[in-house]
């Protein structure tokens, strides 16, 4: 760096302070082979009062941090650490999300194991994919592309897989069967799964691998480990079964029906959509379910495949509605030559349970069911042509409104007067005569049309909302309710409260009618 | 549905009429047994009103329809009031619902909840035109779980309120219809219509207060046409926040009263 330079150079301070990235580059050692990454990176969990590291990046893990370190030690040791929070629920999702697609793509035995891992039952399934060692280099392949990095063991007994693939020394382990015990003969102890006081007892014994636990008599081993430790051993080495429980992926509820003769005329397409209504709703009865969206999808023969959607405002299976609704949309289907096949599969549902029919009694403040005839209307003039107006927490008028759902329960409005309509946006009076501040105006010009006042009331001050703009920081409106000589009554403003220059420019707008 | 006029060998069954107004009252009769028996009417617990109308109220399994005196948005906004008043007074229950269509959205729903109509009891629709709004009404109608339907349209033929009408008393349900001004000249409710009954509202000045300060609005309801009934014009004052209409002070008190506040205003 230049310490002096020409006068039109100038050359930086030398005692300038330096951003802190930088100041770390030039501090911090050149970074070794392969490690590429820029800082090195720490989750932290919090525990009671302290904030631990959950786990550490393989930067980090080189300078000395370890996951179980306090985050304060780790930040005094290292200057530049990227410290973030861990999402263990997030962790969870996404490994329930990659087992639900392990169960629907590669294996129907899928399911998650602890926090950081998978089981899959590949029995039978390899050879779809060109074998076992094929698989997996896939399956790490589908994991880099998902930003992850894998570690795989295939062996005969769940629990050698387990152990193989967190402690083993490869990356990839494909085992032969039978040979489990000779491979988990170096591993450490808590490779076999096994309880924390069981490892606190063993290291007092002094064993560590697995393999100082094979010539121990079964009876002192369970005496001394428990006899969760022998069962373990047991199941890694295959002489005790393990069953997996997998993973049951949710499948939408779908129905079909198939013909013997295509058919065409719309009887007979009412028929077939009456029956699968039918049908479906036993399904989703079965399965405590109500459909939200529910798609027909009608295989002509040409292979061209016809789909009507409905939508339901809330979960049904109420079979005469979803009849009605689907017969008013049955005019957009077009058989062509004919319709082989009719499917309805609901993709969107929601949990419904058993609901009561009715009452013997007649109860007076039961409400009908709006739902169906929601469903009804919007079916004729579209899902946004239906809704209810709610209060939004404003007092500039045009704001007060909002649009919700048509099953939703609005709130109202504070007492102030208001008119019935309001003019889309207001409309500036001219030829005002108005006594200031705070009187109405004794007459005015409105759509070239003059008005004469006889009585009014106000003003009722209205200030803008700075927290929107900057234009309204000072901005004030004071509204007037007016009546003129033959009986109109006006919703009129001035802009500004007429004292302070700021509020606003002392024009005149009319903005809604009274009755 | 039109008065038929009976067959011959109807009026010979019946006892022989001696006069003209006997002879109505007997038709009248046979008409009130045509037709089904419905809920009861809704009053406007106003004597003057009551008596006039010819099921002493409103029907509640018919079509009626509303229209401004004039095509200002003044008399517009009153009319709107006025149906509003009706239709919050149709949905007093209160987990009653009723539907209010239109074509174009310009209503202010706080306005309209000081008339009594609260926002949980309005479902509003809106349709890309007229022929939707009727359509969404006349479904609305026949499903029968609204407590009253309101829709404004600038055409409605005879065809679209016989279809109305008829399913209004399908659905036992009230049916309010909003005729817009469509030009500035022509009377909305010039057309045909088989609507039980039909109003005409337009703006009055209210009464001056002895402060200059505005007082209850105050309104020409003028019945155009009921069915069995003779059409007749009042001036009411507007709906409360109930939603009911009140007769004016008697015009002595009213006189001076307006004089005085002209004077204030001057």
């Amino acid at each position: 760096m230049r310490e002096m330079g020409r006068r039109s150079e100038p050359a930086e301070h030398p005692f300038k302070a330096r951003h802190r990235d930088e100041a770390a580059a030039m501090t911090a050692p050149a970074p070794g082979p392969g490690l590429t990454w820029g800082r090195p990176m720490v989750l932290i969990l919090r525990e009671g009062q302290r904030e631990v590291i959950s786990s550490a990046c393989p930067l980090a893990l080189e300078l000395g941090l370890y996951p179980g370190m306090t985050a304060a030690h780790a930040r005094a040791l290292i200057a530049d650490l990227d410290v973030r929070e861990a999402e263990p629920a997030a962790d969870r999702a996404l490994l329930d999300r990659l087992a639900l697609h392990a169960a629907r793509q590669w294996t129907p035995t899928a399911s998650v194991s602890g926090a950081d891992g998978l089981w899959l039952d590949l029995t039978g399934t390899t050879h779809l994919f060109g074998g076992e060692e094929r698989f997996c280099r896939r399956l790490t392949a589908f994991m880099n592309r998902l930003g992850l990095t894998v570690r795989i063991a295939v062996a005969g007994t769940p629990g050698a897989a387990h152990a193989l693939a967190r402690f083993g020394s490869a990356a990839m382990t494909l085992l032969p069967s039978g040979k489990e015990a000779e491979a988990m003969a170096d591993l450490p102890l808590a490779a076999l799964r096994l309880q924390p006081d069981a490892l606190t007892a063993a290291a007092r014994f002094g064993l560590e691998r697995i393999a100082d636990l094979y010539p121990m008599p079964r009876g002192p081993l369970a005496r001394r480990l428990g006899l969760r430790t022998v069962e373990r051993l047991d199941q890694a080495r295959g002489s005790v079964a393990e069953p997996i429980t997998p993973v049951l992926p949710v499948e939408a509820p779908r129905v079909t029906r198939q013909f013997l003769e295509p058919i065409g005329t719309p009887e007979s397409i009412a028929q077939v959509i009456a029956d699968l209504v039918d049908d479906l709703a036993t399904v989703l009865q079965r399965r405590a379910l109500g459909a939200r969206t529910v798609v027909l999808m009608a295989d002509r023969i040409d292979g061209e495949v016809q789909r009507l959607i409905i939508g339901a405002s809330r979960a049904t299976r109420d079979k005469a509605h979803l009849k009605r609704m689907f017969g008013l949309k049955m005019a957009q289907l077009d058989p062509g030559l004919g319709i082989e096949a009719m499917h309805l599969l609901v993709p969107h549902h929601e949990p419904l349970t058993a609901q009561a029919a009715g009452t013997l009694v007649e109860s007076s403040g039961a409400a009908h069911d709006l739902a169906p005839l929601i469903d009804h209307l919007a079916m004729r003039a579209g899902p946004s042509a239906l809704f209810r107006m709610s209060s939004r927490e404003s007092d500039v008028p045009e704001r007060a409104m909002r649009r919700v759902s048509p099953l939703a329960s609005p709130k109202g409005w504070p007492e102030w007067k208001r008119p019935v309509r309001l003019l889309q946006r207001p409309e500036a009076l001219s030829g005002v005569v108005a006594l200031m501040p705070d009187h109405p105006p004794r007459r005015f010009t409105w759509r070239r049309q003059d008005y004469r006042v006889v009585a009014g009331d106000g003003p009722e001050r209205i200030h803008g909302e700075w927290w929107r703009n900057g234009r309204e920081m000072w901005a004030v409106r004071d509204y007037f309710r007016v009546e003129t000589q033959d009986g109109m009554r006006f919703w009129l403003f001035r802009r500004g409260d007429g004292v302070d220059a700021l509020t606003g420019d002392l024009t005149w707008y009319m903005h809604g009618m009274f009755g | 549905m039109p008065a038929l006029p009976p067959t011959p060998s109807t009026r010979r069954a019946s006892a022989p009429p001696s006069s003209c107004a006997e002879t109505l009252a007997t038709l009248r009769q046979e008409l009130a047994g045509v037709r089904p028996a419905n809920r009861p009417a809704l009053p406007f617990d106003l004597p003057e009103i009551d008596g006039q109308l010819t099921d002493a109220g409103l029907d509640s399994s018919g079509l009626h329809e509303v229209a401004a005196a004039t095509a200002s948005l003044n008399d517009d906004a009153a009319a709107t009031l006025f149906l509003a008043g009706v239709a919050g007074r149709f949905a007093t229950h209160p987990n009653s619902t009723m539907l209010w269509a239109v074509t174009a959205f310009d209503l202010y729903a706080p306005g309209l909840e000081q008339v009594g109509l609260n926002p949980g009891k309005v479902l509003y629709g809106q349709g890309r035109k007229d022929a939707e709004v009727l359509a969404m009404a006349e479904d609305a109608l026949r499903d029968g779980s609204l407590a009253c339907v309101v829709a404004e349209v600038k055409a409605a033929d005879m065809t679209a309120t016989r279809r109305l009408q008829l399913a209004a008393s399908d659905g036992q349900t009230p049916m309010l219809l909003y005729r817009r001004h469509r030009s500035r000249e022509g009377c909305p409710l010039r057309t045909p219509s088989s609507a039980m009954t039909r109003w005409r509202i337009g703006c009055l000045a209210s009464e001056r207060l002895p402060w200059p300060g505005v007082g209850r609005a105050r309104w020409q309801v003028e019945l155009v046409r009921q069915r069995n009934g003779n059409p007749f014009t009042l001036e009411l004052e507007a709906c409360d926040a109930e939603g009911r209409l009140a007769l004016p002070a008697s015009a002595a008190d009213r006189a001076a009263a307006q004089e005085r506040a002209a004077s204030h205003a001057a």
